[in-house]
């Protein structure tokens, strides 16, 4: 039996158009960390080897390439790095479900007011922000990893559709940029 | 709409799923009589004014919401989480 | 005509643009109806109902008889305003609602025949013979009357759709508008300032004047450099609010690309959603026409239309204007025009007390009681104390006073308030929380009483806002606004409120007469307010007409409401995004490629996208395939993608107990390593879904749901687990999306698995173990859905498409290959398995023979509800098998042969249909009334839809292996 390739779904698609690129991106392990009630020092202690906490509700944390992203109630998600032994929380390994979409340049934001129906101006939504909400019909978590810098992940298997999205979105916003008013 | 999810913050109503009066919480004891199920599956009040209705976050942190509106001034005057909700 | 030296076009940029076939030259800042105007174009449309000929009346989006159609390359867009398109080069329009040529239209007829279509004539005419109406009247009805029509193709232009955000939402970029954007912007406030023209200023651009000490235009320069080198301030425009909406919503209509040949990528129109904490509305006012009899000639127009035609387009509408006014104001425009060198044949001012200084004739005291002209006006007739006089014109300019444009305000079930002093309907304040009018729109009339409401609104949204701003209100013109009511004047012939829709004073008389006081019955019986325009032009004016008639005020009469779109909105606009593939997402498996590459037509299994079957050559129909790969998993093995299905992961102390109250049957007890079948209750005791659970660990489930149900089944344990074990020691999550799954199915299969595995793996029935797979970590389960000895192999999903890609090769070396969705199907009818073809949503535990599965030793969601009367028993249709030598449908009902074949004698219906290779015979799935005691009984099967009428044995729905000899082999 010979090994298993590995593909992931997009294929490492890339597109730079209008003043954004549009990219898929690799992560590394996705481990979801869903605390069980009472069990939030334990988690803290298990979390505390990475020199990481659970982050607050709408944000993420970025330390020596992790990332720990607020996804729930009592939930995170470790990101870049394999989970440590941590008690008090059911841990799922996450990686295979989220393809992850880079978004970055200067019309960054106007492309996602058109499929994202969240206040991201910078005051509202500054640097380190988590969002779970939608893409047009799409559940999906973004980060806001600078001021016009974007994460997106969906579920792997609506990669295309996110795709499909966003680079429609990407070339009706150049368009307009194209436009002498 | 704007529901304001008390964790994900001021959200379109888009984003949420609306299930039914928050009767749904309070669920009889089992072996309860039938009409006191029959209740709490069914009977409804359809209220003029402030209503206590569940809406789910389905396109975000997926909780369930308590939520206190008038449904005459659609004002929205309380959004609470049921997993922490006092009884 | 275009005059000299006037105007804020362009005359650099010269446009071409046709209109009903024939060539025109406008400028670049010409609307569509302002360059046929200079083209000394009058005629521009039909009326809707008596095809009477009609000009352009306003300069604005209030239009209501020049309606267009704008023919694009690849839409043909009908009941656009002349009065905001855009001219561009290339832009091709015609006329619309006409038989034949606009000049000769042949349903004109419907003119004469006026005193037989007056209010309420459907109502009247139509009604007998009744047979008449569909085939008779409705299609002439419809020729007839009507607006543009369509190209009748797909509409494939690009659409789009944007949300906004701001602290403040400044409507209308008039005086208050600026006025109230510069505060807030100055204070630092995230301002969106909506302009529904082509150019900001409102009535500055139309009216001049001075503000401040410098011309207006300068002025509004100086505060549009400023507001555009904020960077907190977004102008927006070409974009119109057309809605308020609960907490702060509004939406708005932005005019992208309609201004500009087409072309790639470039949105037509944007629909916003923008949420702002306040909102200005600075929308200005509407004016006013007056309903004298024939009214509607082209040539006679709202004075502040021509006041705009000739200040902002440089064109005079006429060449010998006249004006009928009741307002000082309204006097502005004749002035203007003689300035400019128009020659102003008179003044007409019902206002005996008025100024009569001007220097053009001036008639005070006096009424225009008719007009004259065939296709466009050619005179008028003035009625003064008791003569009556004849002034030729071609442009008559009439002003009946202002409306304060004051529709969002109403939006929200606000009912607008009657003033006296204005003549007019203001705003009721706090009508729309948040929402606050200034200016024109509050009923302010001056340039300085718009510059002052504007700013001292933002003040107080500036404070509320925590934030500080000193700034001066310049000074304007603040002429006091002497208005007396002038809705209708007297005379012989129609005069017309409703232009859009054809409705004079007459039929708002006759619908009093006729018993239909109230306005709002007036409004639906004289159709009055109900065109495209909504009654922008003609609502208070009818109302007026009707309290005159009913003897009432006008305050007392009340008014209609306004509702959301403002202005229409086209339903591409505000469904962009949401067309073709933008309607849902689509899901793909790991196996989409390798399944496509083989030929297999994909089928949609709810966002999810499934091979149907994978053809052979020599294979002419679906059928053979099927056939084939049934044959294939019942004799060698076959391999497909279960992926689909919804895997939910669940962790903890309590996680059995968790799972023994969402599921029916107890998995507390469960041995670690094994696999149940689990069925699960709606509250109301009907089945939700089924599928197995696998205990990976002590404290470690993995649940399956069926691919139809792995949303619901999330949002229903979500629910259970908040409202009443929130504290219980169990987190669960989706990890549907982080395995691929294949099943792998037939005599050979445990050959092929085994093949697979690094290490060899005895697995019992039901039972689960880790394996590992090509140098991967995986799962493997002993399940089956098709009645043989089945497994399923599960693999990180990314190594999903190699993993099929081998199995199926494979497979093939032994005589096997991959099934698709309808062999499975057919499997699974041939076991007896059911779908959500089976547990629709009404079926109980009991009526799938699954009530042994309600465990009486523990509670459970949905136990008490299942146990009601009515929802078990022999009464209750339950689920049966059939069988059949002829082809069977889903869909069908069962009766008892020989019974007549109606709703009350039915006593079941078919819900999955199948041939069965395996056992030659058509099979279904269905539920019969008592059906389990009712095995061996013949039924009859009718499909009136399909024609068929077949006798079927009913039998048990397990057809193939009922002692499940196979699956435990």
């Amino acid at each position: 039996m010979p090994e298993l390739i590995a593909k992931s779904a997009l294929e490492g698609r890339s597109l730079t158009l209008g003043g954004v690129t549009l990219a898929e991106v690799e992560v590394g392990p996705i481990t979801s960390v869903a605390l069980f009630p009472g069990g939030a020092k334990l988690a803290a202690k298990g979390l505390k080897t990475l020199g990481l906490a659970m982050p607050a509700p709408n944000t993420f944390v970025e330390k020596k390439g992790m990332r720990i992203v607020w996804t729930g109630r009592e939930q995170a998600f470790l990101i870049g790095v394999a989970p440590p032994a941590i008690e008090g929380v059911a841990v799922t390994d996450q990686t295979d479900g989220w393809t992850v979409l880079s978004l970055a340049g200067a019309a960054s934001v106007e492309v996602l007011a058109r499929l994202v129906p969240v206040d991201l101006r910078l005051p509202v939504c500054p640097v380190g922000t988590a969002l779970r909400t939608q893409v047009n019909h799409m559940n999906a978590v973004i980060l806001r990893t600078g001021d016009h810098a974007f994460e997106i992940l969906v579920f792997r298997s609506m990669a295309r559709t996110a795709w499909h999205e966003l680079e429609t979105t990407v070339s009706m916003v150049a368009a307009r940029a194209g436009l002498k008013i | 709409m704007r529901l304001t999810c008390p964790l994900c913050g001021e959200r379109d109503r888009r984003e949420f799923y609306y299930y039914g009066a928050e009767d749904y919480l309070r669920r009889p004891a089992e072996g309860a009589p039938l009409a006191e199920w029959d209740n709490y599956l069914h009977l409804r009040d359809n209220p003029a004014g402030v209503t206590k209705d569940l809406w789910y976050h389905e396109a975000g942190c997926a909780q369930w919401l308590v939520v206190t509106r008038n449904t005459v001034t659609h004002e929205i005057s309380g959004v609470e989480l049921v997993a922490e909700r006092k009884a | 005509m275009r005059i000299d030296g006037k105007g804020l076009i362009d005359r650099t940029k010269p446009v071409r643009f046709r209109f009903d076939g024939k060539d025109y030259a406008g400028y670049k800042g010409d609307t569509l109806a302002s360059a046929l105007l200079a083209n000394d174009v009058r005629l521009v449309g039909r009326s809707f109902k008596y095809h009477r000929p009609r000009g352009v009346l306003t300069a604005g989006s209030e239009e209501p008889n020049a309606l267009v159609e704008v023919v694009g390359p690849t839409n043909q867009t009908p009941n656009v305003r002349a009065t905001m398109q855009e001219v561009f080069e290339g832009l091709v329009a015609q006329s619309q609602n006409r038989l034949g040529s606009l000049r000769f239209d042949l349903l004109a007829v419907n003119d004469y025949l006026a005193p037989f279509l007056s209010a309420g004539f459907y109502y009247k005419t139509f009604m007998w013979p009744r047979v008449f109406w569909e085939g008779l009247y409705e299609p002439l009805i419809r020729r007839a009357a009507g607006l543009g029509s369509l190209s009748g193709r797909h509409d494939e232009g690009t659409y789009e759709k944007a949300f906004a955000f701001c602290d403040v939402l400044v409507i209308g970029s008039g005086p208050s508008g600026l006025m109230a954007a510069l505060t807030a912007g100055r204070a630092g406030a995230d301002v969106i300032l909506c302009e529904e023209s082509h150019a900001f200023g409102g009535r500055l651009l139309s009216d001049g004047g001075v503000i401040g000490g410098v011309p207006a235009g300068e002025w509004l320069a100086q505060i549009l450099a400023e507001l555009e080198a904020l960077p907190n301030v977004r102008l927006m425009l070409r974009t119109t609010v057309t809605g308020a909406y609960d907490h702060g919503t509004y939406g708005a209509l932005e005019r992208v690309g309609l201004h500009k040949p087409a072309r790639p990528n470039l949105p037509r129109e944007c629909f916003w959603r923008i949420v702002a904490k306040h909102a200005v509305l600075a929308a200005g006012a509407l004016e006013r026409p007056v309903a004298f009899p024939d009214n509607d000639r082209p040539g006679i127009m709202l004075a502040s239309a021509v006041r705009t035609y000739l200040n902002r387009y440089g064109v005079s509408p006429g060449k010998r204007v006249t004006l009928f006014a009741n307002t000082d104001q309204a006097r502005a425009v004749a002035r203007e025009l003689m300035a400019a060198g128009v020659t102003v044949a008179a003044i007409i001012d019902p206002r005996p007390d008025a100024s009569a200084v001007e220097d053009c004739p001036v008639h005070l005291g006096a009424e225009v009681v008719g007009s004259w002209g065939r296709l466009g006006l050619a005179g008028i007739q003035v009625r003064k104390g008791g003569d009556v006089l004849q002034i030729e014109t071609d442009c008559l300019a009439m002003s009946g006073g202002w409306n304060p444009t004051l529709h969002l305000t109403c939006h929200m079930n606000g009912r607008p308030r009657w003033s006296e002093e204005l003549a007019a309907f203001v705003p009721m304040e706090g009508a729309v929380p948040g929402l606050v009018a200034v200016g024109a729109a509050n009923g302010s009339m001056s340039t300085y009483g718009a510059l002052t409401t504007g700013h001292a609104a933002a003040q107080k949204i500036v404070a509320a806002l925590g934030r500080k701003v000193q700034i001066e209100v310049p000074q304007a013109e603040d002429a006091p606004y002497a208005v007396r009511a002038l809705w209708a004047v007297e005379g012989k012939g129609r005069a017309w409120l409703d232009f859009a829709n054809d409705v004079t004073t007459k039929d708002v008389k006759l619908a009093a007469q006729e018993g239909f006081r109230s306005v709002e019955h007036m409004k639906r019986y004289t159709t009055q307010g109900m065109a495209p325009d909504q009654g922008k032009n003609s609502n208070v004016a009818a109302l007026a007409v009707l309290a005159d008639a009913t003897g009432r005020g006008i305050a007392e009469t009340g008014t209609t409401t306004f509702r959301p779109p403002y202005t229409p909105v086209s339903i591409a606009a505000m469904g962009a995004g949401g067309r073709a593939e933008g309607f849902a997402p689509q899901r793909f498996l790991t196996s989409d490629q390798a399944s496509r590459d083989r030929h297999a037509p994909m089928i949609e299994a709810g966002l999810w996208y499934r091979p149907s079957y994978f053809p052979k050559p020599g294979e002419t129909t679906w059928r053979e395939a099927c056939d084939r790969e049934v044959a294939m998993v019942r004799e060698a093995v076959g391999v497909a993608d279960v992926s689909t299905l919804g895997k939910i992961d669940i962790q903890g102390k309590d996680a059995g107990r968790f799972l023994d109250f969402v599921y029916t049957n107890t998995f507390s007890t469960l041995p670690v390593g094994r696999v149940r079948y689990g069925l699960m209750l709606r509250e109301d005791g009907h089945v939700l879904d089924d599928g197995t659970s696998a205990r990976l660990g002590e404290d470690h489930y993995l649940m399956t749901t069926t691919t139809a149900a792995a949303g619901l089944v999330m949002r229903h344990l979500d629910f259970v687990h908040q409202a009443f074990c929130a504290d219980w020691q169990v987190r669960f999550i989706s990890v549907t999306e982080s395995w691929a799954q294949f099943a792998v199915a037939g005599p050979k299969a445990r050959a092929l698995v085994q093949s697979f595995l690094e290490e060899p793996v005895d697995l019992p029935f039901m039972g689960v173990a880790p394996v590992r797979v090509g140098g991967v970590e995986g799962r493997l389960f002993r399940i089956s859905f098709s009645g043989e000895e089945g497994y399923e192999l599960a693999v990180p999903t990314r190594y999903g498409e190699a993993l099929f890609r081998d199995l199926v090769a494979r497979a093939e070396t032994m005589g096997g290959g991959p099934y698709g969705m309808e062999a499975l199907n057919v499997l699974r009818i041939e076991k007896g398995f059911i779908t959500h073809a089976e547990i629709h949503g009404r079926v109980t535990a009991h009526d799938i023979g699954m009530e042994k599965m309600v465990s009486a030793k523990k509670d459970c969601i949905g136990k008490a509800a299942a146990t009601r009367p009515g929802l078990w028993g022999p009464e209750r249709e339950q689920l049966v098998g059939l069988k059949a030598g002829a082809p069977i449908s889903a869909g069908a009902h069962l009766f008892v042969p020989g019974t007549e074949i109606h709703r009350e004698t039915d006593q079941g219906y078919v819900t999955s249909v199948c041939w069965s290779p395996t056992l030659g015979a058509w099979l279904g799935l269905g539920f019969l009334k008592d059906g389990r005691a009712r095995h061996g009984e013949k039924v009859r099967l009718v499909d009136h839809l399909r024609g068929l009428d077949v006798i079927c044995e009913v039998c048990s729905p397990v057809f193939h292996d009922p002692e499940g000899e196979k699956l435990r082999a």
